[in-house]
């Protein structure tokens, strides 16, 4: 018999805690499949976030080091500092990214820090119950936005990818969806790229990853996907927002 | 070895080198900015890194990720940048990570002075980060003292897996004297196995981690770190006792501060009234016992604490007088150091008052 599909072996024999329909699943199976992909898996040490993805320091076959809230970019510095040979990524949300850690994003990119930046925006925090994000949409409903995000009182929408493209020391910047197959392949395609930029020390790679929260956003998983497509794509447009040379 | 004239926190920086530290997260704040600066002009030079973060927060982060790819690294600030490191000592300690803080303390709450004091005492040895944790917190008096502790602590870090704390104050990082770069006995330490350097498959993946959603099973993570605590609190308990003997009154004092009181001493002789001094090296484990020990002797009448402080160590004191005695407190605060005289005169009228 063939084997056509199987687990990537950067994933761990661990059954992931995401709710149904949740798309942190289909990202983490995409970084594992780069990192087996570019046979890097002895080399790889991850920066797990807080945040739903909290456990992805027991989802990824490979060492792991657990950050404090937005903190990842800065642990990743550390660690890449003393072992500039291996190949260190983040794994973060929108509320770790965009909010508490927005310093330590925006100087890991400043720097060109040699690292990989997976962040994952679903336009809310997912972990504590579907509070308010920097990424939530204006006139998105959350807990903490119960009449919609109005800008007037809350602002306005962070753009991370634009925002760190405009930046000398970024590498590599490039937002991605995982709403539908088409989609799903770009976006492994981005986040291969962004993990060989490191191998090939290129600096600092950055993809943005929209994805879903069926269970905040109050939706199916399938009209999550939807709600991608026709509400968050039109204000967090996909592609390659700066590629150095 | 030759002596070298060198000040305070270049002396720091230098013994930490020395200590084989190759790795330096620092973000600039008065009165330490030598230290980066020392960092930031060697490191380079034999093969090791400097950074200058964007804040302490990410500073001590760096420090976090560095120390659990396994590197001996340092950080230093002082009393508002510490502040700021405390979500990630917390996370250190909780992780069981070696490293080393340094924090010339100044005068605080807020933004506070830039004058030297030990107004950051709660934070250094009660805690400063949410959790049941410790540091292990050295107070040199001297120059010479700041050396030998900073090169100590790497290995006692390593050793414990724990964050050291070294708490001078602006005095201290700023003064100049002659220093000798002598390390003291190599510990026998153990290899590094839990650290995060990638995995080749010859063993199982390394996490660190402080996060335990089981109650029981975090319960159970913080009873094995109070077990590590005790013994640290066997071990490594370090103080100086200081004509004790025959002492009337035992005045406790650290760093800056018992370099005053020793002068006073022996003015103080002159008078007639003997007075001892028990000065902590360590603040964390405490040095309870000689305390306890000379509250039970009869010559000692009294015990007075001095601080630049609003009197944060006293509470210590007391848990070892136990009540066998009356402690006095005596302090300043703000950036001011106490003169000889002023602790004198304190001296003088505790006495009137016990004979
Ligand atoms: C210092 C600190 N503040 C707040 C929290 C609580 N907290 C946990 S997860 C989270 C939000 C995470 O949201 P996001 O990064 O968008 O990830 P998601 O859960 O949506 O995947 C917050 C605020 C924390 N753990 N630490
Ligand atoms: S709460 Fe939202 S982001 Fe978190 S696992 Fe569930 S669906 Fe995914």
């Amino acid at each position: 018999m063939t084997v056509v599909f199987e687990k990537p072996k950067a994933l761990s024999e661990v059954p992931f805690h995401y709710c149904p329909g949740c798309t942190h699943g289909i990202i983490h199976r995409l970084v594992a499949e780069a990192i087996d992909d570019l046979n890097i898996q002895d080399k790889a040490i991850g920066v797990a976030p807080v945040g739903c993805s909290v456990f992805a320091y027991n989802y990824f076959a490979c060492d792991m080091h657990e950050a404090a809230h937005g903190r990842a970019p800065a642990v990743a510095t550390g660690i890449k500092r003393v072992l500039p040979d291996n190949i260190v990524f983040t794994y973060q949300g929108d509320g770790d990214l965009a909010s508490i850690g927005a310093a330590e994003i925006v100087h890991a990119a400043a720097r060109n820090e040699n690292i990989t930046v997976i962040f994952v925006n679903n336009a809310i925090y997912g972990m504590t119950g579907g509070q308010m994000a920097p990424t939530t949409l204006i006139g998105q409903v959350t807990t903490t936005s119960p009449y919609g995000r109005d800008p007037k009182l809350a602002g306005y929408p962070i753009k991370i990818s634009e925002m760190l493209a405009t930046l000398d020391g970024a590498y590599y910047v490039e937002r991605v969806s995982v709403h539908d197959v088409k989609h799903i392949k770009q976006a492994k395609k981005a986040i291969k790229k962004a993990f060989e930029n490191q191998v090939n020390n290129k600096g600092f790679s950055l993809i943005e990853v929209l994805s879903t929260c069926p269970t905040n956003w109050g939706m199916s998983p399938s009209e999550s996907l939807d709600w991608v497509k026709d509400n968050m794509i039109p204000v967090y447009p996909l592609g390659v927002k700066k590629e150095g040379k | 070895m030759e002596k070298v004239l060198m000040k305070g926190n270049e002396a720091i920086a230098e013994a930490a080198i020395q200590a084989g530290c190759r790795y330096f997260f620092g973000y600039p704040i008065t009165p330490q900015n030598e230290i980066p600066a020392y960092m930031a002009k060697k490191l380079p030079k034999i093969g090791g890194t400097f950074l200058q973060a964007e804040s302490e927060v990410s500073a001590i982060n760096m420090v976090y990720g560095a120390a659990g790819a396994g590197a001996r690294v340092m950080t230093s600030s002082s009393s508002p940048g510490i502040s700021l490191k405390q979500e990630g000592i917390s996370y250190i300690a909780g992780a069981e990570l070696p490293c080393v803080i340094v924090n010339i303390v100044r005068g605080g709450p807020g933004l506070g002075g830039i004058q030297p004091a030990q107004s950051d005492y709660f934070q250094a040895v009660k805690g400063g980060g949410h959790g049941d944790y410790h540091l292990i917190v050295y107070a040199p008096s001297t120059l010479q003292e700041m050396v030998s502790l900073t090169m100590g602590a790497f290995d006692v870090a390593d050793l414990y897996r724990n964050p050291v704390m070294i708490l001078g104050d602006g005095m201290l990082g700023q003064m100049m004297e002659p220093v000798e770069f002598i390390k003291p006995p190599a510990r026998e330490l153990p290899k590094k196995e839990w650290a995060t350097t990638g995995c080749d498959g010859t063993r199982e993946t390394n996490i660190i981690n402080s996060l335990y959603i089981d109650p029981a099973e975090l319960e159970k993570k913080v009873e094995e770190l109070y077990k590590k605590y005790e013994l640290i609190k066997e071990q490594e308990v370090s103080y100086e006792e200081y004509n004790c003997e025959n002492a009337d009154i035992i005045v406790t004092a650290y760093g800056t501060t018992s370099r005053i009181v020793k002068s006073v001493i022996e003015m103080a002789k002159e008078e007639g009234i003997n007075v001892g001094l028990i000065r902590p090296i360590t603040l964390w484990p405490f040095p309870y016992e000689p305390i306890s020990k000379y509250a039970d002797k009869d010559h000692v009448k009294v015990f007075l604490s001095v601080e630049m402080s609003k009197g944060q160590m006293i509470e210590d004191v007391k848990l070892g007088v136990n009540g066998k005695k009356d402690v006095y407190f005596y302090g300043r605060t703000g950036g001011m150091v106490p003169t000889p005289d002023d602790i004198l005169a304190e001296i003088r009228n505790i006495m009137k008052g016990v004979q």
